[in-house]
């Protein structure tokens, strides 16, 4: 068995920080942290979609930006949109799309824009918690809520929530990074990712590992957005 | 001027006396389980367990269960008083912006008294403020009418934004709450549907008004919320 960097155990994730109402302006926003990962979401809408061509008759559509932020990691990324942005914008669409329901806003759009302000991997997975929260936030109709986690292999051992030198490990097998989404309450993924190399019969047992620590990261989501009600009780 | 506005939200007030309990809920939590309650607003029912659909104020009124939002954008509604500001004048009426995603229409003929074609600038200009009451919302667009006790052009005052969903809690029980406030600071003061507040009275009266506005609105989940503000004023005062 391999041991982790930080000491952490196999299964354990970093020190989650979940907080819903970080930007003002917007009708939802959220911040979700996976340790050094920082992710911030913010939700505008329903709201007219342009351009027109895009607009849906039958039910609203829902539009996600992905950015990581040019201070976000250690050598400074160009800032704007990159191949990689526009892809994990896509993913995190399709990872959030199953969860909520715009058909009783035909032609309108929800746009979900999620910034990276610290990188230390599992930025997608923290976006996608973060825009799911400020969804909800948003007081948008959602089946369930989406919990995300980056789980993964070094070696022949299997953990969960990889951070950047774990994602860099080279020795035995390598590192395995496998992004998931998961419906909270349901038994359906949204978003199935791998980087690196594994077994087959191990995609059983991590998707059985995701659904466990699911748990936690919804635990988190839940008890942030029942904070910011509570809190203007007791304000 | 808001006896419109308080009939169009006594029905739900009735409604909020009936409840006893209330509690957060997140989307795919469970509320109850049981055959005998009903699914309503925001909610929905998977086997014998009624969940929630979104994120809010889970109610039971009877055996209906339903979700009152506390966060988040306009959604509008037939006979919803609103308050917008003309954005532009075309042939047959006026466009306003109600800060909802469609944009909403105000035909000429809905205008309180005749209106000659040629002089609408006249009655309305761009950039004026109106209280209008949403007459028909359909995907195309909304339309508005201004015939109607209390709807028609708002001039002077100003006008700010709260978040929609607390504006039931700053009209109050028959209008209590915007009645206590308009007695307490001299103000003239309307409240639209979609968030936007009218306020028009002496400078002090306006500003006092406004920071009792935006203390309700965040004290919206407090229970006996008139006799806070009473005692808010008199704090005010010393």
């Amino acid at each position: 068995m391999t041991a982790r960097p930080d000491g952490r155990k196999p299964h354990e994730l970093r020190k989650i920080t979940a907080k819903v109402g970080v930007v003002p302006n917007a009708d939802g926003s959220a911040l979700f942290t996976f340790g050094d990962t920082v992710a911030i979401a913010a939700v505008y809408g329903p709201r007219q979609l342009h351009p027109q061509h895009m607009q849906n008759p039958e039910k609203g559509i829902l539009r996600c930006n992905y950015d990581l932020l040019s201070f976000s990691v250690y050598d400074r990324k160009r800032p704007g949109p990159s191949r990689r942005s526009q892809e994990i914008s896509k993913v995190t669409e399709w990872a959030l799309e199953p969860a909520v329901d715009l058909s009783a806003f035909p032609n309108q759009v929800v746009d979900v824009q999620i910034y990276i302000l610290q990188a230390d991997a599992g930025t997608r997975t923290a976006g996608i918690n973060a825009a799911s929260m400020a969804l909800a936030h948003a007081g948008i109709p959602m089946r369930d809520l989406v919990c995300s986690v980056a789980l993964g292999k070094i070696d022949k051992t299997l953990i969960a929530d990889l951070d950047k030198t774990e994602e860099d490990f080279k020795e035995g097998e390598g590192a395995t990074d496998f992004a998931i989404a998961k419906l909270a309450n349901q038994d359906e993924f949204s978003l199935l990712q791998m980087d690196g190399k594994i077994q087959p019969n191990l995609v059983n047992e991590i998707i059985k590992l995701g659904t466990e620590v699911s748990k936690e990261i919804l635990e988190a989501q839940k008890n942030a957005l029942k904070k910011i009600v509570n809190q203007e009780e007791t304000k | 001027m808001n006896t419109e506005i308080n009939e169009a939200y006594e029905a739900e007030e009735n409604n909020d006396s009936a409840s006893a309990k209330r509690r957060v809920v997140v989307p795919g939590e469970v509320i109850v389980s049981g055959d005998d309650y009903l699914p309503g607003d925001g909610t929905r029912r998977e086997g014998s367990n009624i969940v929630a659909s979104k994120f809010g104020l889970a109610e039971e009124a009877g055996r209906v269960v339903r979700i009152i939002s506390v966060f988040g954008a306009f959604v509008p509604r037939r006979n919803n008083v609103i308050i917008g500001r003309i954005t532009d004048i075309t042939h047959a009426g006026w466009l306003v912006d109600i800060d909802s995603a469609t944009s909403a229409f105000l035909p000429i003929e809905e205008s309180p008294r005749f209106i000659n074609r040629n002089e609408m600038d006249q009655f309305l200009e761009v950039g004026d403020v109106i209280s209008a009451k949403i007459w028909t919302v359909k995907t195309r667009g909304i339309d508005l009418t201004l015939k109607g006790k209390g709807l028609g052009k708002l001039e002077g005052g100003f006008v700010f934004r709260v978040i929609p969903s607390r504006v039931p809690r700053i009209i109050g029980r028959e209008g209590s709450m915007v009645n206590l406030i308009k007695e307490k600071t001299g103000c003239n003061v309307t409240v639209g549907q979609n968030g936007w507040i009218w306020i028009k009275g002496d400078i002090d009266g306006q500003i006092k008004a406004r920071k009792a506005i935006e203390f309700v609105s965040e004290k919206v989940f407090v229970s006996g919320l008139t006799e806070k503000v009473e005692s808010w004023f008199e704090e005010q005062e010393k």
